[in-house]
């Protein structure tokens, strides 16, 4: 048997070796700008998965700072002329800071009213997105935003943007295992498991998880304004409720409370998502359905594995080194 | 702004704003029971009206008969997603409960998509498309059977809960479930109904509403999002807050549209939503509720 | 185990619901013919069988999500012609195939269907996105792998600046405002109030109305929007009313301006109600009934094909398109399937012309010149990737449930 050290080490090594594979193994755009979607949305779900599976609260409004990252980095660079990596930096502590403004008054309330106030804070966002004029250029959106780069090496193809974005998800990864085992993680363990309990102990839940709250709002600008620089094209439609609750499904499909499960509910929603698709085009009658089974597929792991993938699958695995 | 305008506000508001009603009294029957709160709210509006469109325009049912299948045909539906979704994973945390809810709403989607294609379905007024004037505002005799289905409905839902032994006996569950299984209630025959008094509620909302705004597959979730914050401004879990919060954002809306200056009037549909957060911020209880956020 | 039991209860019922769903849909929709199946047998008079491997075009249409009623008929046409073309001996004697993707339209979804397609499937060309959000989103990414793009979607800056491998075929809003304009000086209308969808076709629309009817001296009363989901219009009506313009343009797609059309009705206004191609459809009439009467927009010929005069260069295509398009998906014809329609003939020309050289194809489609197609007769070139005039446009007034051209 592994120590819970050496296994969360394997599991990182096992990671990074998928990760740095799949550019070796195939040079198809196709396939690495799902890799690449499947990084940007594990960066906006790793946070989100701190936040639900660690300081016990939901958001429904993620996709709003995923958006306002991207918009952050268009306005910024499009209409003002700013440097890029400049632009994704100030972005996000704008974003951090509008966070910081929705969660201090929610947080410190009982049960779900983060999410509650985080939904409707997201549409606000989208109909701001679009009805902002010519700031935001409307529901058609900003198109011809420029490639980043550094100095004459330009991110402008899917191979290069693979490269700069999973490092970051990894370096993500890291610092939430740091982050579980400073005090903060213990604090935040407390407060998921009871609340009042923590609070007895001293602990300042509210500050806690607003932290957590600021923080994953960061993790997602920074997705945001990357896909922002890699679509090079921003409109309202992306950043709506639909995706808010497509990142909160990926949470719970892959597991909340695990290093990993974010980044496995992200693959997973992303590969059947397109699996779907493919089916379509080999097997008639499931043309036009993929939206069906989407849903039935969902409902299915849930049934059958309500802890979400990455616990499940390790459970199963240790229920099977024991036998 | 003349009177005459502000009634026409007023009337479409409160028309507008019935529907927001139903969608939110269902939320909370069913957020009452369970905890959930169930994304698959609108689609069961969406569902009321296509099968409503099926029965009435398509198979030339008469329109009382139509109206009340099409409630029952929804309701068996929550009942159906009630059995095949929610029971079995009943002891799992709420948010796995509440992503069910958003699985199934896609599901719903799809396939009523599938059934009755992209295209938004053409439902008949139910007495003739005349409006009669009222100081200067119009009201389409649609309007009246929305709000007079509206507060029949409420009203029945209203007597149900307070004297009926089976309305009790779900008040019970909601309240503490534990006493209420001490006592001899199947909770989980309680919670079946929740759901198929919610859908049934929801339905109706969406057959009434059909004709002025046609009955199409993706319109639920709007109507959905609208009802939701109906249902906390109005105090999460209080049946009557919702009611009222519901009309109240549909009022707010259409008198916002009429407020707004020329060029603002896109912000309309945020309008619920900024309400939603300054309750929220200044009385997280509702507005109708009592201040139990802080509570345990 | 026990608790396993309701589980795969749950399973079967789901398995067995999704069966029904696929007979449901299956016997809904009239299956077309397997498309490749046995060749049919060679009798006389027939063209040969196509042969070898088949020549790959891309398409990319919204057949799910809010763009389906436009994505829908867009899918049904690409199979329509890829059937045509096969029969008729396909391209240059090889097969056609078709590959459509559905973007379920969502930008991500449009961005990786658009690589599936260069990169898997090795398209020579790519027809769509359906809608300006999902066609803006890819644009960049044809533009790098310089592949051939023939957008189905209206928006102007899809063609302005003009991009290299992007065309368009759908008649932007710049042309069909330039019509309204031309009818609102005919009757000598002079005040009017714009009531517009929030989503990108609207506001395009409205961004084109503000600006041309101010150059031609006719003034906005009131400028309203309304939610593509709105359930009811009458409160901006009600504000229009009170500032009585003579006509009411409408800027949307459907059922947001049937629902306006009905609203006015009921308010009693008796303003003028103009609206735009969005809405030249059957859907709008079914939807708004009595409520459509009276109202006016700018279309393509489509619509009015039988009544056009038969020295119309345009009559034989729209007349064939709507017969073939009606008997293969048994819906009636619109806008949207031509739009597709005529992205996907110019390509297939140019490939008949060029071969299958992404670069000698795009060149080809920017030298086609006066293609008659559905929309107006196509006149490409370096400085114009739609090629459109207000030629394909015409202007037609609703009665009795049918359109009826006013000259």
């Amino acid at each position: 048997m592994f120590s819970e050290r050496k296994l969360e080490l394997l599991g990182f090594v096992v990671a990074a070796l998928i990760v740095a594979a799949l550019p070796l193994v195939t040079r198809s755009n196709y396939l690495l700008s799902i890799g690449v979607f499947i990084g940007l949305y594990s960066m906006v779900a790793i946070g989100l998965g701190l936040l639900m599976g660690y300081a016990g609260q939901v958001s429904l409004g993620h996709a709003a700072f995923y958006g306002l990252g991207a918009y952050g980095s268009a306005i910024l660079t499009l209409h003002y002329g700013w440097n890029a990596w400049l632009a994704i930096v100030v972005a996000a502590f704008a974003t951090a800071l509008v966070a910081y403004l929705i969660g201090m008054p929610t947080l410190k309330l009982h049960g779900h009213y983060l999410a509650m106030a985080t939904l409707g804070f997201g549409i606000i966002v989208r109909i701001l997105f679009n009805e902002g004029g010519n700031l935001t250029g409307g529901p058609s959106g900003l198109p011809a935003i420029a490639d980043l780069n550094i100095g004459s090496f330009v991110f402008d193809n899917d191979l290069r943007i693979y490269c700069l974005v999973w490092p970051l998800v990894l370096l993500q990864v890291v610092l939430s295992r740091n982050l579980l085992r400073s005090r903060l993680g213990r604090a935040l363990r407390a407060i998921h498991d009871s609340e009042i309990a923590a609070r007895s102990c001293a602990i300042n839940t509210g500050r806690h998880k607003l932290m957590v709250f600021v923080l994953s709002a960061i993790y997602a600008s920074v997705a945001g304004s990357l896909y922002a620089h890699w679509v090079n094209f921003v409109n309202p439609h992306p950043f709506g409720f639909v995706f808010s609750i497509e990142l909160v499904v990926m949470v719970v499909v892959g597991g909340g409370a695990t290093l990993w499960g974010p980044v496995i509910g992200a693959a997973a929603l992303t590969v059947i998502d397109q699996l779907l698709v493919q089916l379509g085009h080999v097997f008639a009658p499931a043309k036009d359905m993929d939206v069906v089974l989407f849903g039935v597929i969902v409902v299915l792991v849930l049934l059958f594995l309500p802890q979400g993938l990455a616990r499940g699958l390790r459970r199963k695995g240790v229920a099977r080194d024991g036998a | 702004m003349q009177t005459s305008e502000l009634l026409q506000y007023l009337v479409t508001g409160v028309t507008v704003g019935s529907v927001y009603a139903l969608v939110a009294l269902g939320f909370t029957i069913i957020y009452n029971a369970t905890g959930i709160i169930n994304f698959a709210q609108g689609e069961f509006v969406v569902l009321g009206g296509l099968v409503f469109y099926s029965l009435y325009v398509v198979a030339n049912v008469p329109l009382v008969l139509a109206l009340v299948v099409a409630v029952l045909i929804v309701a068996a539906i929550g009942l159906l997603m009630e059995r095949l979704a929610i029971r079995p994973l009943i002891r799992s945390p709420v948010i796995v409960l509440i992503i069910i809810t958003v699985a199934t709403s896609v599901l719903l989607r799809g396939a009523a998509k599938l059934v009755w294609g992209p295209e938004s379905l053409a439902v008949p007024t139910f007495s003739g498309d005349k409006s009669i004037f009222i100081g200067g505002a119009a009201l389409q005799l649609q309007y009246l059977w929305v709000l007079g289905l509206t507060a029949l409905a409420v009203f029945g839902v209203r007597l149900f809960f307070d004297h009926t032994l089976v309305g009790k006996a779900m008040q019970a569950c909601a309240i503490n479930p534990d006493a209420a299984r001490l006592a001899g209630i199947s909770v989980s025959r309680m919670v079946q109904g929740s759901f198929a008094l919610s859908a049934a509620l929801s339905g109706l909302a969406g057959v009434v509403i059909s004709p002025i705004t046609f009955a199409s597959y993706d319109g639920g979730t709007i109507l959905a999002l609208k009802g939701f914050c109906g249902a906390i401004i109005g105090g999460l879990g209080n049946g009557l807050g919702a009611v009222v919060g519901g009309l109240f954002i549909g009022v707010l809306e259409k008198l916002g549209i009429g407020l707004a200056p020329e060029g603002y009037a896109g912000l309309q549909d945020a309008f619920a939503f900024i309400v939603l957060l300054l309750v929220l911020f200044l009385r997280p209880g509702g507005l109708f509720g009592t201040e139990r956020a802080e509570g345990v | 185990m026990r608790d396993l039991h309701p589980r795969l209860l749950v399973v079967a019922c789901v398995l067995g619901a999704i069966l029904a769903l696929a007979l449901v849909a299956g016997c809904a929709k009239p299956q077309p013919p397997p498309l490749t199946g046995m060749p049919p047998p060679p009798s006389a008079g027939q063209p040969p069988a196509p042969e070898g491997e088949p020549i790959k075009i891309g398409a990319i249409f919204s057949v799910t999500g809010p763009g389906a009623p436009l994505g829908e008929p867009e899918a049904l046409t690409a199979k329509m012609v890829q059937d045509d073309v096969n029969k008729a001996g396909g391209i240059n004697g090889r097969p056609l195939e078709i590959i459509i993707e559905d973007d379920h339209t969502e930008e991500a979804d449009a961005v990786l269907a658009a690589k599936k397609l260069i990169e898997q499937d090795e398209v020579c060309a790519i027809v769509g996105p359906t809608m300006s959000g999902t066609s803006l989103a890819i644009l960049d990414g044809c533009e790098k792998a310089e592949v051939p793009l023939f957008a189905c979607a209206a928006s102007a800056k899809i063609t302005t600046p003009v991009k290299k491998w992007v065309f368009s075929s759908a008649q932007t809003d710049v042309l069909a405002v330039a019509r309204i304009v031309v009818y609102l000086k005919e009757q000598d209308i002079k005040k009017v109030a714009i009531i517009c969808d929030s989503n990108a076709f609207g506001q395009s629309g409205a961004e084109q109305l503000k600006l041309q009817l101010a150059e031609a001296g006719i003034e906005i009363v009131d400028e309203e929007k309304f939610a593509t989901k709105d359930t009811d219009m009458t409160a901006q009506l009600t504000k229009i009313k009170a500032k009585a313009p003579e006509a009411v343009i409408c800027w949307g797609t459907n059922p947001g301006p049937a629902v306006i059309a009905k609203n006015m009705k009921s308010l009693g206004m008796q303003a003028q109600c103009i609206n735009s191609h969005g809405i030249a459809n059957k859907t709008f009439i079914d939807l708004a009934g009595d409520a459509a009467e009276g109202v006016i927009l700018p279309c393509g010929k489509l619509l009015v094909a039988d009544a056009l005069p038969d020295d119309d260069p345009q009559k034989a295509v729209l007349l064939e398109f709507r017969e073939k398009y009606e008997a293969h998906s048994g819906k009636p014809a619109n806008t949207f399937a031509g739009h597709a329609y005529d992205s996907l003939q110019i390509v297939i020309n140019a490939i008949e012309e060029a071969g299958e050289d992404r670069a000698a194809i795009r060149d080809a489609i920017e030298a086609t010149q006066e293609h008659v197609g559905t929309g107006g007769i196509f006149n490409l070139s370096a400085d114009d990737h739609n090629g459109l005039t207000e030629q394909g446009f015409t202007i037609v007034k609703i009665e009795n449930g049918t359109w009826v051209e006013l000259d």
